[in-house]
């Protein structure tokens, strides 16, 4: 098959029936694996693996805060690609599906900066500090609310869809901020990458597999429910034409 | 049962405790209404289809 026969073959799930059909089909699996992936890296890193030489057991806050930490930026850069599909495409289900990952961006962003607060109280001696890394997640965190709250603000779902997109390519700046902050301006209190293709870079191996076991358990969730939510979405969009075909109609 | 987590053991307990809580409730709204939003439409289509 070629490149292109794969990208129509992929346009097809624009289809919001089709979308629904594949979903519905998909969803137990993800569901499962991440409930699996989830608990049993969470209960690995949390039970079975040792303190920290440095931190003590305040390390075992790891296999929360980087896997939400990584999705809260990962989750608004996959709204930022469907919601340039939807710029360009004026595909429905892609400006559904950035609708529907918002929420999930938010609670992750949440997760990571109440996490990072409490873990850093003990360790940098303040719950919070005007840090790059740290102002640019609370400022991702503000783009998250300021997102959904223009979805619900604006009752024309196509006009909603235009200027959240906007919003979402503004907001982009500080995604990638949030990921290389620590890069750009070393001169705050959070270190570097705890997991990098450079071996010598990250955690040790005790704490690195559990980790890793979160990562993708937090990832599986995160799919699990942008799939589930988008179809939420989908049917909440016709329930809505439905009612307004009947008001005409009538 | 639970490791021995020293002088922490509150911080990391803390920090357990708030992100399942965001986890699970995230997870049992999108279930609530997801459910709500297919009863809904299924309801309108029904009353439409039957109007025909």
């Amino acid at each position: 098959m070629s490149i292109s026969q794969k990208m129509n073959a992929l346009w097809e799930y624009a289809n919001p029936r089709k979308f629904l059909a594949t979903t519905e089909r998909a969803l137990p699996f993800f569901w499962t694996t991440a409930a699996i992936a989830t608990v049993a890296g969470l209960v690995w890193g949390f039970f079975f693996t040792p303190d920290d030489y440095r931190q003590g057991s305040t390390v075992k806050i790891i296999y929360l805060h980087v896997p939400a930490a990584m999705l809260a930026i990962n989750c608004w850069l996959m709204m930022l690609v469907t919601s340039l599909v939807w710029l360009v495409r004026r595909h429905h289900v892609s400006a559904l599906a950035a609708r529907a990952a918002a929420p999930i961006g938010a609670t992750m962003t949440v997760i990571a900066l109440i996490t990072g607060a409490i873990w850093g109280q003990p360790m940098w001696g303040t719950w919070w500090a005007w840090d790059p890394r740290l102002t640019s997640f609370l400022i991702l965190f503000l783009f998250y609310l300021g997102y959904i709250a223009l979805w619900e603000a604006i009752e024309n779902p196509d006009t909603a869809a235009d200027l959240t997109a906007v919003l979402c390519i503004v907001g982009s700046v500080f995604a990638v901020l949030s990921r290389y902050a620590v890069n750009f301006w070393n001169q705050g209190l959070h270190q570097g990458a705890s997991l990098s293709l450079d071996k010598e870079e990250h955690v040790a191996d005790v704490f690195y597999y559990p980790l890793v076991l979160t990562i993708a358990g937090f990832v599986l969730l995160f799919i699990a429910l942008v799939l589930y939510r988008t179809g939420t979405e989908i049917r909440a969009r016709r329930t809505k034409a439905l009612l307004a075909r009947e008001r005409v109609g009538a | 049962m639970i490791p021995d987590l020293g002088k922490y053991a509150d911080t990391v307990l803390s920090a357990y405790a708030i992100s399942i809580l965001l986890l699970v409730a995230l997870v049992v709204l999108s279930l609530r209404r997801g459910r709500k939003v297919r009863e809904e439409m299924e309801r309108t289509e029904a009353r439409l289809t039957s109007r025909r």
